[in-house]
């Protein structure tokens, strides 16, 4: 009996991930930490240098940003550039319609973004674009064939082109820089990684608050537990 | 059945301290719980936004005119008063229930006959301290249908309620107080900004 | 103070069955000295349910059933209502729970037999319980509006299309519309919020009432209300449930809350099987995500869904597929005349018996995992198999439950 029950308990807490890789490559490990603020606020303001313009992540408040410590006057110098207010959503510029005409999709809002693709998908994303003169937009990714984004960031990245070696298992896919942008390899990879904090941070902005209070709440669980466990004892003393 | 309920003679100290400790920590947990559930029906982050400070241009407000400014989802009237306006304040003083102000329904700044920064302009909220209807502005002197001392103000349709052109009630009306003055400041001669006293908060 | 209670008690006494019921029902309900772990999960359900009933109610004030604002309020309700993530958080890991204690109870009932006679109906009603849990389930995953909820609704409500002859319109009925839309989201709103929990908390209480009328089982599976104490008429091995078990399942509580608020505050998702990740993308009507997987709480019923690939007897190979799911739950209710063993308990019963139970818990957990899965060739073979074991289990029971090598009932509760 206490086998059976042994075994259902393993089974029924065994570690599961299912998110399946969509691609051949292996996504790279995102180094997050969303208590990094000063990681936070670098990616906050590339997004909304970089990504603002065309996606919007429309679920948030400019003003929420306080989390990660700014104050409303900063928010509004070095978040807000479109005559927004501070507490309204961070909606995107750029009308539905005419994204759909130059992209062929609407940009998708990056609110949850993280929740749904995943932190270490973002960031390789980010890292695999290439040029490709077969697409609409001259760019390719490795990770999302024919993705409808350009390389915005090609400026900091510089140039990728697509390495295919023959192994005995068959192709392998690589990148290498061609031409060098204005931030040098590891630059961008910190530059990547501080914005795929940010997005991490972005679909689920109360997360740091979330861990603060379990543990609160566990702590208090414990001191049940001992008391409860306590009365039991003494009422069951009764029972023979 | 009282006794399964309560601490009763028979319980050893012990089993007494243990039901007493648990119920004292299990009422801690159930008002724990009762916190966030309470503290979610306050007014949201979007409610929050939607109540910030508005900011309104009176440069084109000509004297006479009233201009209406939703606030909180509320109607703020903005009212540019002519000097024969300001003069009918101190002609109505007598039949007014708190004439000076005594009671808090405007900010410090605003206890005054005028009930305004500037004599001229008025701000104040456009509901009836009645039941919360909106009053309608009526300038006109002496009509039919409110007498030969009407001296113009605003007059709520629901209940007959009766304010001057400061927003102080008349005696002998149902609504109780003067209408509200909303916190509000000029950043400039000609902007106004409503539901705020400094212009950090924007 | 005690006298103003006293009175008070005797107040109401007059005009209200305050004090009997009490008795009846807790200082003076006997139960079975003898439960163990697996007799906590009837008091953890009773929780869970007062949990989603509660989150629910404060979920409903922020929430709008509406195909173009749904997915957006439910965001609204993580950032910007207070402690909104809590609440949402709270239900939807409620949900998840909700079954993980249900199919302990369940499984509990399995081993020590506590479907059998006297209890034939508490078990059915039981087995209503769990319809109408799987309904609210399946109503309530619909409602966030996320890709996952969209397409899971889909291939759900597509398979009343394999009812023969009445099938199209039926689907039609049930959708308001020629297509999962806005009509079908505002409905399942309306079943998940009103309809649905009106009927399972009518079911709860008949269930508890069926309880309190039979007693409960024990472990060993024998009667307690064969032996009594011949001058108070008290089962010699039933003790009263309060306070010697309302203490007991305090503990019970405090450890599920271990797990649960271990769960909401650092694990939400729990990994992809509470929330799944592609329910974090808005519902497109044009578009299936690569990889459909319910909830895992339906996953061995939907591996049984897809196992079926052929035709045969003249009907196809989809509406098999949709009556294997649906025998699948419906077959428990057979089970108080399925068992022919003259024992009750797991204890007692012999090695067939044992292996058979294994076995259906094995195929339960291999269904599962396969359902989360993409089909290929090899897991639908699996998935064959395993679902020819799950019903090997009910089907055969009446022939080994009936020669199995059993051992004799203790006529007193072991300690």
């Amino acid at each position: 009996m206490k086998k059976i029950t042994i075994a259902i308990l393993i089974l029924c807490m065994a570690p599961f991930s299912i998110f399946a890789a969509e691609s051949g490559i292996a996504l790279e490990r995102a180094p997050v930490d969303i208590t990094d603020n000063a990681s936070l606020k670098r990616g906050a303001e590339s997004f909304v240098n970089y990504c603002l313009t065309c996606h919007g992540a429309s679920y948030m408040r400019y003003n929420r940003h306080r989390d990660i410590g700014y104050t409303n006057e900063e928010i509004l110098d070095k978040l807000v550039f479109t005559g927004q207010k501070v507490g309204d959503l961070m909606e995107s510029a750029m009308r539905k319609k005419e994204a759909e005409e130059w992209f062929g999709v609407v940009p998708p809002d990056l609110s949850v973004i993280a929740r749904s693709r995943g932190a270490d998908w973002l960031y390789t994303y980010l890292k695999a674009f290439y040029r490709d003169d077969s697409t609409a937009t001259g760019w390719n990714n490795l990770v999302f064939d024919r993705a409808a984004m350009p390389h915005v960031l090609y400026q900091l990245q510089g140039e990728q082109k697509l390495v295919v070696k023959k192994t005995d298992k068959g192709e392998e896919k690589g990148l290498s820089l061609e031409k060098n942008g204005e931030l040098n390899s590891s630059d961008y990879d910190k530059f990547v990684a501080d914005l795929v904090n940010y997005l991490v941070y972005l679909g689920e902005p109360h997360a740091n608050a979330r861990k603060k209070l379990g543990v609160e709440v566990m702590i208090f669980l414990l001191g049940m537990l001992i008391l409860s466990y306590a009365l039991k004892k003494e009422y069951w003393k009764d029972i023979h | 059945m009282a006794d399964s309920f309560s601490i009763n003679e028979k319980m050893s100290g012990r089993r007494k301290f243990l039901v007493a400790a648990t119920s004292v920590a299990g009422g801690i947990a159930g008002a724990a719980i009762a916190t966030p559930f309470l503290l979610s029906m306050m007014p949201s982050e979007r409610a929050k936004a939607a109540g910030a400070p508005v900011e309104v241009d009176i440069s084109k407000l000509e004297p006479g005119m009233l201009l209406m400014v939703e606030w909180r989802g509320r109607v703020v009237w903005v009212l540019n008063r002519t000097p024969e306006m300001l003069e009918s304040l101190v002609k109505v003083e007598g039949e007014l229930a708190d004439p000076n102000s005594e009671k808090n329904q405007q900010p410090e700044y605003a206890r005054n006959r005028t009930r305004s920064i500037k004599p001229e302009i008025l701000v104040t909220e456009g509901v009836c301290t009645h039941l919360g209807c909106s009053p309608v502005f009526r300038k006109d002197i002496a009509p039919a249908d409110l007498g030969p001392d009407w001296q113009g103000g605003f007059f709520c349709p629901c209940h007959g309620s009766k304010f001057d052109l400061a927003g102080r009630v008349y005696k002998n009306v149902p609504a109780p107080t003067n209408m509200v003055v909303p916190p509000h400041m000029y950043m400039s001669d000609s902007r106004l900004l409503i539901g705020s006293e400094s212009e950090g908060s924007a | 103070m005690s006298n103003l209670f006293n009175s008070m008690i005797e107040w109401i006494d007059k005009r209200f069955p305050l004090t009997s019921n009490w008795k009846a029902h807790l200082s003076e309900y006997y139960a079975p000295k003898n439960f163990n772990f697996w007799y906590f999960f009837g008091s953890l359900a009773l929780l869970v349910l007062v949990n989603q009933l509660l989150t629910g109610i404060f979920l409903t004030m922020n929430y709008k059933p509406d195909a173009s604002q749904a997915f957006a309020s439910v965001e609204y309700i993580m950032r910007d209502v207070d402690y909104g993530w809590l609440i949402r958080y709270m239900h939807s890991t409620g949900a998840s729970m909700f079954f993980v204690v249900v199919y302990l109870h369940m499984f509990r009932g399995m081993m020590y037999g506590s479907y059998r006679k006297p209890r034939e109906l508490l078990w059915i009603i039981g087995m209503a319980i769990f319809f109408v849990l799987m309904s609210l389930a399946f109503t309530g995953y619909i409602l966030p509006w996320g890709q996952m909820s969209y397409w899971g609704a889909q291939v759900i409500v597509s398979m009343f299309g394999a009812i023969p002859v009445i099938g199209d319109t039926l689907q039609q009925w049930l959708l308001g519309d020629f297509t999962l839309s806005d009509a079908a989201l505002n409905r399942f709103f309306a079943y998940h919020v009103v309809t649905l929990p009106l009927i399972l908390l009518v079911l709860v209480f008949v269930h508890i009432l069926a309880l309190h009328e039979t007693g409960s089982n024990n472990p060993d599976g024998i009667e307690i209300k064969d032996n009594k104490n011949p001058q108070t008429g008290i089962p010699v091995d039933g003790i009263p449930f309060h306070p010697y078990y309302t203490v007991k399942d305090i503990v019970g509580v405090v450890v599920f809350l271990f797990v649960f608020c271990g769960i909401i505050f650092f694990a939400p998702e729990m990994g992809g099987y509470f929330l799944e990740y592609n329910n974090f993308i808005p519902a497109n009507t044009l578009q299936t995500p690569d990889h459909i997987a319910p909830v895992w709480y339906f996953t061995p019923y939907y591996s049984m869904l897809r196992a079926v690939t052929v035709n045969f007897l003249g009907i196809d190979a989809k509406l098999w597929g949709v009556i294997l799911m649906a025998g699948s739950v419906v077959i428990f209710c057979f089970l108080p005349w399925l068992d022919r063993s003259p024992v009750k308990s797991i204890r007692y019963k012999g090695p067939l018996f044992k292996t058979a139970l294994a076995l259906f818990v094995v195929s339960f957990f291999v269904l599962g995992w396969l359902g989360t899965k993409s089909p290929t060739p090899m897991y639908t073979l699996l998935a064959q198999i395993f679902t020819v074991i799950y019903f090997a289990f009910f089907i055969l029971m009446p022939w080994y439950s009936k020669i199995d090598k059993t051992k004799p009932e203790p006529k007193r509760l072991k300690e």
